[in-house]
C-alpha cells in the first residue's frame, strides 16, 4: 500500500536505462493502486482506464528527468492525481479543483439533532445500498476534497506523502481531509439515521 | 458540535492518534459532558472505518491489464 516501499525488483537505474523488465514490474505494482485511484476519482471506468494509460505513458517518456527527490511512487501518485484534477477541471470548469481557498471548518453548524447509528448491526453497513451510499457520497465531494480523503483515508498514505502528491502544505492536507470527513459523516448520517428509525419499526 | 468549535479543528488528529496529550485529554474531557460531541466524534471515527473497509486490495481487472501493456508494448506474461 505504502508508496515509500519500493519493493527492489526494479531499481531507479534500471528503469532509467530502458530496462522493460523492470518498468513491467514497475506498472505490475502501482497500476492496481492507480486504476482504484482514478476510478475514485472520475467515477467513470473509461475515464479510469484513460487516466492510467497515459500516467504510464508519461511516467515512461519521463523517467530519465525524475530526481528521485520524492520516491517512484509518490511520482505515480502525482502523475495519476494531476491528470484526474485537470479533466475534472475541464468537465466542470465552475469547480475549480486543487486551488480553492481553504476555509476552516469552524462554521460547521449541525442543525439536525445528533443520532447515533453507529449501534446498526453490522450487516447494515455491508448492503449493496449501504455501500453504494458510500460511494455516491465520495463522488459528490469537490475535486480537492475528494483527492485528499481518498490518498489518506482510502490509500492510507501519510500527511506528508499526500502533500508532495497534492503540491500543497501538509497543513491545508489536514484542513481538507477534516472538511472531507466531516461531510461524508453528514451525508452517511442522513441514511444511515433512517436505517435506525425503519428498524425501530420493523 | 456547534458549540464546540475549537474542539473541531482538532478531531482529525485525535482519530488519527496525533493529537498532543493535552488536547486528547481535553476532548475526551469534553465528550464525558457533552452528548451531541460524542455522537459526532464516534459517528466520525465510523464513518472512516467505513471507508477504509471499503477500498480493499482489488487486483486490476485483466481486460484493463491487457489494454495497459498493449498500449504500453510490454509483452504480456
Amino acid at each position: 500500500m505504502h508508496p515509500n516501499n519500493d519493493q527492489k525488483k526494479y531499481s531507479l537505474k534500471d528503469l532509467q536505462d530502458g530496462d522493460r523488465d523492470a518498468f513491467a514490474a514497475l506498472v505490475d505494482e502501482y497500476s492496481p493502486k492507480l486504476h482504484r485511484l482514478a476510478l475514485r476519482m472520475m467515477n467513470d471506468p473509461y475515464e479510469a482506464e484513460d487516466i492510467l494509460q497515459e500516467t504510464f505513458l508519461k511516467a515512461y517518456q519521463n523517467l530519465d528527468r525524475f530526481e528521485g527527490r520524492s520516491s517512484i511512487g509518490t511520482w505515480l501518485y502525482r502523475i495519476t492525481t494531476n491528470e484526474a484534477l485537470m479533466r475534472l477541471r475541464k468537465f466542470r470548469p465552475d469547480m475549480v479543483a486543487i486551488d480553492e481557498p481553504v476555509e476552516m471548518p469552524d462554521g460547521h453548524v449541525v442543525t439536525r439533532e445528533l443520532k447515533d447509528w453507529c449501534c446498526l448491526p453490522e450487516s447494515e453497513f455491508m448492503t449493496n445500498e449501504a455501500q453504494l451510499k458510500l460511494d455516491k457520497a465520495v463522488v459528490e465531494l469537490s475535486p480537492a476534497l475528494r483527492s485528499t480523503f481518498i490518498l489518506r483515508d482510502m490509500h492510507g498514505l501519510s500527511t506528508r506523502e499526500s502533500a508532495e502528491i497534492l503540491d500543497i502544505s501538509e497543513a491545508a492536507v489536514k484542513t481538507r481531509l477534516l472538511r472531507a470527513r466531516l461531510q461524508l459523516r453528514d451525508s452517511l448520517s442522513a441514511y444511515f439515521e433512517n436505517r435506525v428509525e425503519q428498524l425501530a419499526h420493523e | 458540535m456547534s458549540k464546540c468549535p475549537e474542539l473541531i479543528n482538532e478531531l482529525s488528529d485525535y482519530l488519527d492518534g496525533v493529537a498532543a496529550p493535552e488536547i486528547c485529554a481535553e476532548i475526551e474531557r469534553h465528550l464525558q459532558e457533552c452528548p451531541d460531541c460524542k455522537v459526532m466524534v464516534d459517528t466520525l471515527e465510523k464513518t472512516i472505518s467505513l471507508y477504509r473497509e471499503r477500498e480493499g486490495d482489488t487486483e486490476l481487472p485483466e481486460d484493463v491489464r491487457k489494454r495497459l501493456y498493449r498500449v504500453l508494448d510490454l509483452s504480456g506474461k
